[in-house]
């Protein structure tokens, strides 16, 4: 796998974003906030921990990464893209009449591992291929990325309290913790929280990382799993919308799409972040 | 009772489930990568003879059947061969939007097992009935139904279903089912067989209620009355030209399924009958929509006139 510089995954994130947007564009549809959020722990993912490439996708042992905020699509599909697994230009048709590329992630994209888009799944899968890691004696891992609202569905106990029931130390969750889900905070919704203790307390070990920056998810995750016996649980500490200001926080942008306008204020406000880091790469 | 002499003469066999059991002991035996998993529930899948002897392939996940299906669907996309078995009445209805994604959708060949389907829990009510199953898989893409009438299709089910590439939903009850008569001694899943060949009414029936249509058959012979019964085992894919030459040979077709009448066996004979230009004299048989009748499978069976008398009598009058 090809060792990639923080400051080199920093200048992706802001291409991703970029790119992302331009598709959620294109296509006047997309889930925009949720995928900004977790661009960072996509991009470290696909680039610095999975080793996924479309060659090795086949491969019994490859590591599993399963989305289940299928939502946030359109971070995956970018990210994909980058890896090679089809031309990012395929991506003009997400949305459309014919087009593959749906609104949520399914196995006729090349590169995906399963079809999730109704939330509440990705957990109880990810613990069926980890379990089969463990029956196999083989050492792959098993990464999912769950939202936090999410975290209302009651399948992910269920899975949760299995997970921890067979040892599976070769699961890692995600959770892209935003704080945001559609109607508000997840604190006015539905409270989840104190989820640090709850997933303790169902057996887990749980670190806390900051999802948006790329060298402090690069140490996690490259240390995961820490615990022998234990299922990993990563709340990574997110802003919903992130690197476009007026989206951050704002929850009319989980499936906002931009305006011209808007669209142009976002692409300058990128463009400035990627000029940044580029004089940086320059100058180093 | 005419019905309980040609009960009689038929070879006693044992429950479906058993035969399930039995079957998938031997295949596992031979196959490490076949694996069970259930919820609380191998006691009453007849599990324990398996757990027993291959304790490193069956996988318990608790009373937790939309996690049942999730880690099924995972450990299929693993490699592994899986049999979800989970009481029928929870499998398709706790976790149908896993059965519908994460195995039907996601198109990995997870083998659904319903165990004690249909009315076979009898008096423990209705919360235990599963009459809606059959409907609902039939609404979803990419999944196949079966319900073995007798242990023959039992077995021979349980042993295709560990070679198909695609998902499939396998339903049975847990009463002992006599050897059906059979004309041909082959199975093949999407392929009705032919119980018995008649010529004035056909009885299209499926799973534990193509017993009563082969005991009224027996009757309505003795009556002159020439019935034709098959074993419409694959509800999904229906096996179209069978449905279609029995009704070109008959003059009547009555359906039996351990089922509601709505969205069943019945309805998927009628739609095809219809969009073929096909008219005759037709009547589905199963559970209406009301609160159903409480009692044993046999009582509710005898309520709603699933015996080999009261399918007689549906046939006197239809045909
Ligand atoms: C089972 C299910 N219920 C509802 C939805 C509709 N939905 C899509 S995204 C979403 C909010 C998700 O919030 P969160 O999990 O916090 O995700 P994020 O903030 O990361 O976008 C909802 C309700 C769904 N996709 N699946
Ligand atoms: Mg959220």
């Amino acid at each position: 796998m090809k060792k990639f510089t923080d400051l080199e995954l920093q200048i992706k994130s802001v291409e991703y974003r970029l790119a992302l947007l331009k598709y959620i564009k294109i296509a006047k549809a997309g889930h925009t906030g949720g995928s900004l959020s977790c661009t960072d722990i996509l991009n470290v993912l696909y680039n610095d921990v999975l080793d996924v490439t479309p060659e090795s996708f086949g491969d019994k042992n490859r590591n599993r990464y399963i989305q289940s905020k299928g939502h946030s699509v359109e971070a995956l599909y970018v990210v994909l893209a980058d890896k090679g697994f089809y031309p990012e230009s395929d991506l003009e048709t997400l949305c459309k009449g014919g087009s593959k590329y749906v609104g949520h992630p399914t196995r006729k994209i090349p590169g995906i591992e399963f079809n999730t888009g109704a939330l509440g799944h990705g957990l109880p899968i990810s613990a069926g291929i980890a379990l089969a890691a463990k029956k196999d004696e083989a050492d792959y891992k098993v990464f999912t990325l769950l939202g936090d609202g999410e975290l209302a569905e009651g399948s992910n106990w269920e899975a949760a309290q299995m997970a921890a029931h067979y040892k599976l130390d070769n699961l890692v969750a995600i959770l892209d913790h935003n704080a945001l889900q559609i109607t508000g905070t997840n604190r006015e919704v539905n409270s989840p929280y104190p989820i640090d203790e709850k997933f303790r307390a169902f057996g887990w070990h749980v670190v806390e990382v900051d999802g948006n920056n790329i060298t402090e998810l690069r140490k996690t995750f490259q240390a995961v799993p820490e615990v022998k016996g234990k299922p990993t649980f990563v709340i990574a500490n997110t802003v919903k919308g992130k690197g476009v200001s007026f989206m951050e926080n704002e929850k009319k942008w989980h499936h906002g799409v931009p305006s011209d306008e808007q669209y142009e204020l976002a692409m300058k406000e990128l463009n400035g972040e990627l000029e940044r880091l580029s004089a940086i790469k320059v100058g180093e | 009772m005419t019905t309980i002499e040609k009960k009689e003469t038929l070879i006693k066999g044992k429950a479906n489930l058993e035969v399930f059991s039995e079957t998938l002991i031997s295949l596992a035996e031979k196959d490490r990568n076949i694996l069970a998993v259930t919820s609380d529930s191998r006691g009453s899948g007849k599990l324990v003879p398996f757990a027993d002897k291959l304790p490193d392939q069956i996988v318990e996940v608790g009373i937790a059947e939309q996690n049942l299906v999730g880690v099924a669907a995972g450990l299929a996309s693993a490699g592994k061969k899986v049999y979800a078995v989970s009481p029928a009445c929870f499998l398709t209805a706790r976790s149908l939007e896993q059965i519908k994604n994460d195995v039907a959708y996601s198109d990995f060949p997870v083998v659904l097992v319903g165990i004690s389907a249909g009315v076979s829990y009898g008096a423990l009510g209705s919360t235990h009935h599963s009459i809606h199953d059959v409907a609902v898989l039939r609404a979803i893409n990419n999944i196949e139904v079966v319900v073995p009438a007798d242990n023959f299709e039992a077995e021979q089910t349980i042993i295709a279903a560990s070679k198909a590439t695609k998902p499939v939903f396998i339903k049975f009850g847990k009463k002992a089912m006599p050897v059906l008569p059979r004309l041909e001694q082959t199975f093949e899943i999407g392929k009705a067989s032919t119980i018995c060949e008649g010529s004035d009414v056909a009885f299209i029936a499926c799973g534990e209620t193509v017993l009563p249509a082969y005991e009224a058959a027996q009757i309505l012979k003795e009556k002159g009355i020439s019935a034709e019964v098959i074993s419409m085992h694959t509800v999904k894919p229906l096996d179209e030209q069978a449905v279609l030459k029995a009704a070109q040979k008959c003059k009547a077709v009555i359906t039996v399924e351990e089922h509601s009448v709505h969205g069943g066996l019945g309805e998927a004979c009628a739609s095809l009958l219809m969009q073929n230009g096909v008219s005759l004299p037709f009547k589905i048989v199963g559970i209406p929509d009301e609160d159903t009748a409480t009692g044993s499978q046999e009582e509710i069976f005898e309520y709603y006139g699933i015996t080999g008398d009261a399918l007689m009598e549906t046939a006197l009058k239809l045909a």
